[in-house]
This record gives C-alpha cells, sequence and structure tokens, in this order.
C-alpha cells in the first residue's frame, strides 16, 4: 500500500511530492519568510508545548474521547469509534489550530490577527483565541456566507471580533481568502493571518497539520487502551481544505496497516456541475499560495465549487492531500448532499451525536466502504451539527 | 539589446509605464487602447491578464478582471487580439497577470506566443523568485522575456540585491505596503524610501508602481527612480470613458506634461 522512497512530509523547500511550495506576491514574503524560519523552532520550544497543552487541555477540553459507536457499528457490522472533535470548546477541531497560531502570533511579535471563514466555524475559533489574549481580530467572511451562518456571526462579533463582508467575485470562502490575504498585504507589520486549513503557502500547509496532529496523537494511546494495538485499519475524515483529516491522518501517513480514508463533497454528483469534489475534478494549479489539485477552467480560471456544506465549499485541496490522492496513499470517496444527510440523520439516531454536515460526509462513507466485521474504523467526528441545524430542518422536514 | 533595456539607456526623461485590463471595457477594446496609449506618448504598455483570483489587486482592477472574464477574454483570445500588435505598436510591452493562467496554458507555448507576438517582458507577482530560479528562467530565457520582480519597503536590502542579481530590465518599486489601488498619492516617507533604494546602486533601473494616478505623484515618484507606473486610476477612465481614444491619449499626455 504505501511505495518505500515516497514521503508524506513536507520537504525542506515546501513540497508534498509535485504539490505546495509558496506562490506568494513579494508583499507577503518577508511575514512568510519569518514564519517559515522560525515555526519548527517556536513551535518545539518548552514554554510554548506548555502553554499550548494546557490550554488544549483547561480550555479546549482535551483530550476529546474516543467513543465506540456500539450502534453504528451493528448497522454496518463493524467495529466504529468516534474521535469527538464535536465535544472540543467553540464545537470543532478548528480551536487545536487556532491556539497553535495565536501562541505563534505571540512569539512573532503580532498584536493583530485577520483570518478567512466560510461556514463561520474558522472564524469563531479565530475569534475566540483573540478574546482569549487580548488581540485585535477581523474575519473576512462571504457576503452570502454571512447571510446563510448569522449565528456564527453573532458569536464571532460576541467575542469581540470585527466581521468584514468579502463581496468580490462569488462571495463565498475562496473570496474571503482572498480578502484576507489583501488584508495582510496591507498591513504587513503588526498582523498575523491564522489561516484556517492546510491551505496556503509553505508553512502553513505543514504547520496546520502539525497542530491539528494532536487528534492522531491522541487516537493512538486511546485505541491502545481500548483495543490493545494503537492503530485502527481504516481512519475516516472529510475534507475541504483538509485540516482535520490531517490532524487525523497525521501520525498514521506511514502507518502500513492503516488505510486513509477521505471524503469529499460531491454535492449534487461530481458529474452534475454542482459539486466540490476536488480530486475527481480538479488539475494541478496554483491558488491562494500553494501548487495543488484546483477546479479550474481550461484557461486556469477558478472555478466555483458547490456543497450543502459550507466547510467543503472550497474549490482547492491542501497540498498534503493532493499528494496522499494522486500517490494512492489516502483513497478518496465523493459523497452526495442526499448521502450526506441521510449519515447525518442516522448518526443522530443511533448514537444520539448531531454531527455537521461536513462531518456527515466521512459517515456517508460506510455504505461504501466495505470494511469487515472484525476490522476497526476511526471516524474524525470534527464538529457538531448545531450550526447547521436551519439546513437539517429544512431538508430533513423536521419543521413543526 | 531588448526594447525594456534600449528604453531606459535612452531616455532621461521620467518613464510612464501605464497598465491596462485586456479586453477592457469591451472586449474587442484591446488594441484600440494600447494604440491610443503610444499615441499619447507612452513609453512602456502593460497589458493585465484577467484572473478570477487576482491577490495582489484592489478593487478597481479586481473588477476590471471579472469584467473582461465575464466578456469571455481568455489567454487564447489575448494571443489572438495581439497577433498583428507590432504592425503598430514599437513600445516595449509588459504581460502582467497570475500564474495559474500561465500553467494551464503551458509555460512554453506561452512564452513562444509572447515571443511571436512580440511580448518583451513579464510581471507574475504569485510567481516568486526562488520558483522561478528554479522551474522558469531557463524558458523565459530561451524566449527572450524579461521578469520583472517587486519589491516594497519591507523588502530586505538582502533580497533587493539578490533580485537586483537576478533581473532584467528594470525593478518594480512598489511604494508601499498595499494591494493596487488603496492608496494614493506620495508620502515623504515614501520618497525616503525610493531615495534609500536609489543609494544602494543597484545594477538595474526602478520605475514605481501603486499609489501613482496625477502628474504630480508621477513626477514625485520619479525624483527617486526613472520612472513609474499607473493602474488603478487608468483602469477608472477605461470604465468611465466616453470617448476612449481622446480621453486616453489626454490622460497620458496630462502625466507626460505634453501638449
Amino acid at each position: 500500500m504505501i511505495d518505500a522512497g515516497i514521503s508524506f512530509h513536507v520537504s525542506e523547500k515546501g513540497y508534498y511530492g509535485d504539490f505546495g511550495g509558496a506562490f506568494i506576491p513579494e508583499m507577503l514574503y518577508p511575514n512568510v519568510e519569518e514564519l517559515r524560519l522560525h515555526y519548527l523552532e517556536y513551535m518545539m520550544e518548552p514554554s510554548f508545548q506548555k502553554e499550548f497543552h494546557f490550554l488544549l487541555k483547561d480550555f479546549v477540553g482535551r483530550p476529546t474521547p474516543l467513543f465506540k459507536a456500539e450502534r453504528l457499528s451493528a448497522k454496518y457490522n463493524t467495529q466504529i469509534y468516534l474521535k469527538r472533535e464535536d465535544l472540543c470548546h467553540t464545537g470543532a477541531h478548528k480551536v487545536n489550530n487556532t491556539i497553535g497560531q495565536i501562541l505563534m502570533a505571540k512569539r512573532l511579535g503580532k498584536n493583530k490577527i485577520v483570518a478567512e471563514t466560510g461556514a463561520g466555524q474558522h472564524g469563531v475559533a479565530t475569534a475566540t483565541v483573540c478574546a482569549l489574549m487580548g488581540m485585535e481580530c477581523i474575519i473576512y467572511m462571504g457576503a452570502i456566507d454571512i447571510e446563510r451562518q448569522a449565528p456564527n456571526v453573532a458569536r464571532m462579533k460576541m467575542l469581540g471580533a470585527t466581521v468584514v463582508a468579502a463581496q468580490s467575485g462569488s462571495k463565498t470562502l475562496k473570496d474571503a481568502t482572498n480578502e484576507a490575504m489583501r488584508h495582510w498585504i496591507n498591513h504587513p507589520v503588526d498582523t498575523h493571518y491564522i489561516i484556517g486549513s492546510v491551505v496556503g503557502p509553505h508553512p502553513y500547509p505543514d504547520m496546520v497539520a502539525k497542530f491539528q496532529s494532536v487528534i492522531s496523537e491522541e487516537i493512538k494511546w486511546q485505541l491502545q487502551e481500548k483495543e490493545g494495538r494503537d492503530y485502527p485499519d481504516y481512519i475516516l475524515a472529510c475534507v475541504g481544505g483538509g485540516s482535520n483529516a490531517a490532524g487525523a491522518f497525521y501520525h498514521y501517513l506511514d502507518e502500513p496497516r492503516t488505510a486513509l480514508i477521505a471524503a469529499e463533497a460531491a454535492g449534487q454528483g461530481v458529474s452534475s456541475g454542482h459539486s466540490a469534489a476536488t480530486t475527481f475534478l480538479g488539475k494541478p494549479g496554483v491558488l491562494h499560495g500553494s501548487k495543488s489539485l484546483l477546479m479550474q477552467t481550461e484557461d486556469g480560471q477558478v472555478i466555483e465549487p458547490y456543497s450543502i456544506s459550507a466547510g467543503l465549499d472550497y474549490p482547492g485541496i491542501g497540498p498534503l492531500h493532493a499528494h496522499l490522492a494522486t500517490s494512492g496513499r489516502a483513497k478518496f470517496f465523493d459523497i452526495t448532499d442526499d448521502e450526506a444527510l441521510k449519515a447525518a440523520l442516522e448518526c443522530s439516531m443511533l448514537e444520539g451525536i448531531i454531527p455537521a454536515l461536513e462531518t456527515a460526509h466521512a459517515l456517508a462513507v460506510f455504505g461504501k466502504l466495505g470494511a469487515k466485521p472484525n476490522e476497526i474504523s476511526v471516524v474524525n467526528l470534527s464538529g457538531r451539527g448545531d450550526k447547521d441545524l436551519a439546513t437539517y430542518q429544512e431538508k430533513l422536514k423536521l419543521n413543526p | 539589446m531588448n526594447r525594456i533595456s534600449t528604453l531606459f539607456n535612452s531616455t532621461q526623461e521620467p518613464i510612464l509605464n501605464v497598465y491596462a485590463t485586456a479586453g477592457y471595457p469591451n472586449f474587442g477594446d484591446t488594441m484600440l487602447v494600447l494604440n491610443a496609449l503610444q499615441e499619447g506618448g507612452v513609453d512602456i504598455i502593460e497589458i493585465g491578464m484577467p484572473y478570477s483570483d487576482p491577490v495582489a489587486d484592489g478593487e478597481t482592477i479586481q473588477q476590471s478582471n471579472q469584467v473582461s472574464l465575464d466578456q469571455g477574454m481568455t489567454v487564447t483570445h489575448l494571443f489572438d487580439q495581439l497577433k498583428n500588435m507590432r504592425q503598430s505598436i514599437s513600445v516595449p510591452v509588459l504581460l502582467m497577470g497570475y500564474i495559474n493562467p500561465v500553467l494551464q496554458f503551458g509555460v512554453e507555448r506561452f512564452c513562444q506566443k509572447c515571443q511571436e507576438v512580440g511580448v518583451d517582458g513579464l510581471i507574475l507577482p504569485d510567481l516568486p523568485l526562488a520558483e522561478y530560479q528554479q522551474s522558469y528562467q531557463t524558458i523565459f530565457e530561451q524566449y527572450g522575456l524579461l521578469n520583472i520582480f517587486l519589491i516594497t519597503p519591507q523588502t530586505s536590502d538582502e533580497r533587493i540585491k539578490q533580485i537586483d542579481s537576478v533581473s532584467e530590465g528594470f525593478i518594480y518599486m512598489v511604494s508601499s505596503a498595499s494591494t493596487t489601488g488603496a492608496k494614493t498619492g506620495i508620502s515623504s516617507d515614501q520618497e525616503a524610501y525610493f531615495k534609500r533604494i536609489d543609494g544602494m546602486k543597484l545594477k538595474n533601473p526602478r520605475l514605481v508602481g501603486f499609489g501613482i494616478s496625477d502628474r504630480e505623484s508621477f513626477l514625485k515618484a520619479s525624483n527617486g527612480a526613472s520612472g513609474a507606473i499607473i493602474g488603478s486610476a487608468f483602469v477608472k477612465l477605461l470604465g468611465n470613458a466616453k470617448n476612449l481614444r481622446e480621453e486616453i491619449v489626454g490622460f497620458v499626455k496630462s502625466i507626460k506634461g505634453l501638449k
């Protein structure tokens, strides 16, 4: 399954195989270069590690449980564990990264934070750590997303963040990311950009993956306790940009006994013209500072993706995942809106856990995976579904 | 010698480089705009290749990119429009854009087309120095294309020297930490920055870009450099013009101080 000689870790030049790099305007070079030169050193400092782990424990509530989903296991006649990232403070795995990056920003001497957000989860996680550390926070969010994610906008404002509507392009996550990068270009000296996924110029994909790797670090010892072995046969996660998947896969990248399973949002179907399944529809290209797979026209213009889930509604994918997909190390499944909705309902009814729509894409893979009765799967339950209630109400006809 | 270096070697007057988005305001206006710019007395023309996600550009240029794309502009169409450019245009011509459309067109094929139609150089803000040297420089040079690099007030002296050693033609000196069109006018701090760079005795001349919109800011910028670049202010004019040719000629003359 794993070819000897293929590395799944970032190279010195910032590449995963053919993907990655730092395709940034010169205006961002000093900031990105400063980060590149120092991120490993700062992260490894004992004082950084101490503060990071203290906050993950007492503020975020880690370790998150690894829960045996008995009724789901029975339904699919296999062994299913849920890694409960939905129980993180703010309701999703996103906060693991924002805690790490706010500590990084402090060490870089920055006192202002800018970030992009799609569904608002990363925006809330960023606004939360800014409130905690007393830093000024500006969040760019697509004008259309602001309308459809009103509760998260209110949360960000209550946490003291300024939410700015991205009015350019399609007014969703891609454009919010463009605007956040433009803001950083205009404020290079005092501002740190907290990217919310394993995307962006090197070293962001590696840095975010390392902060999220706490997920698989915990799975290893939790599985050892429960099953007497520290690796599952399958580890499943949804992929938009891919931060929760990167965290869940991280300590298993070189473990040949664990199959890595990624669920992408097929929207209305891969061939429908309304999809966000980048590894199925994308070609190599450059967006937001790195070379990766990208949904684009023949002329190299970025195509606007579609998914019912705002968190997976992104035309690219992190360079690590592009490498995992093209090298065959990870297997990618395309999950439609309807399949995700069905899986969300099933998890709610069978396990008493309402998952985020993003997470529901990973759960939907069980219908297609063919895992054997004695095989062990771990699904990264990346977020809780409260933010998606309006969609669930409408699509699952839950209104009174 | 290439057209750009010839220009810098032969003129003592401040050099004016004007940026125009291709296929804007209307799909078929590209050559009309180029001819009018030259008629007005422009020294260098920079043609913007529209892109869906131009992160280094402010609102004005973004919006013109989107209009042009909506009207059907592509790299292929642009080369088609520029096919006979050198029958009328004698000033140096640069293409400015983002790396992704170039990658999709094919880097070598793109460079070959540039050479065919008579393009002198490229400005690709999201193609950084290290990537250029590793994967692009050989191909660009093979087709006689100069790659124009940017420096900003935050660029270290060491990196400026590195960029200077790789550059040919000129260096694009961004006047302030910003996207295009975000600020107007030139402050005394900026003039000090231009002078500081001037004092570094680089082998390449510099043109100042970002924040230049009229004769006053053009002259101020040219005081510490060989000239300046106007983008957003000109794209605004294109978007509002009633009589395109006449207004372009008048604009260039007013900046150059010509009657």
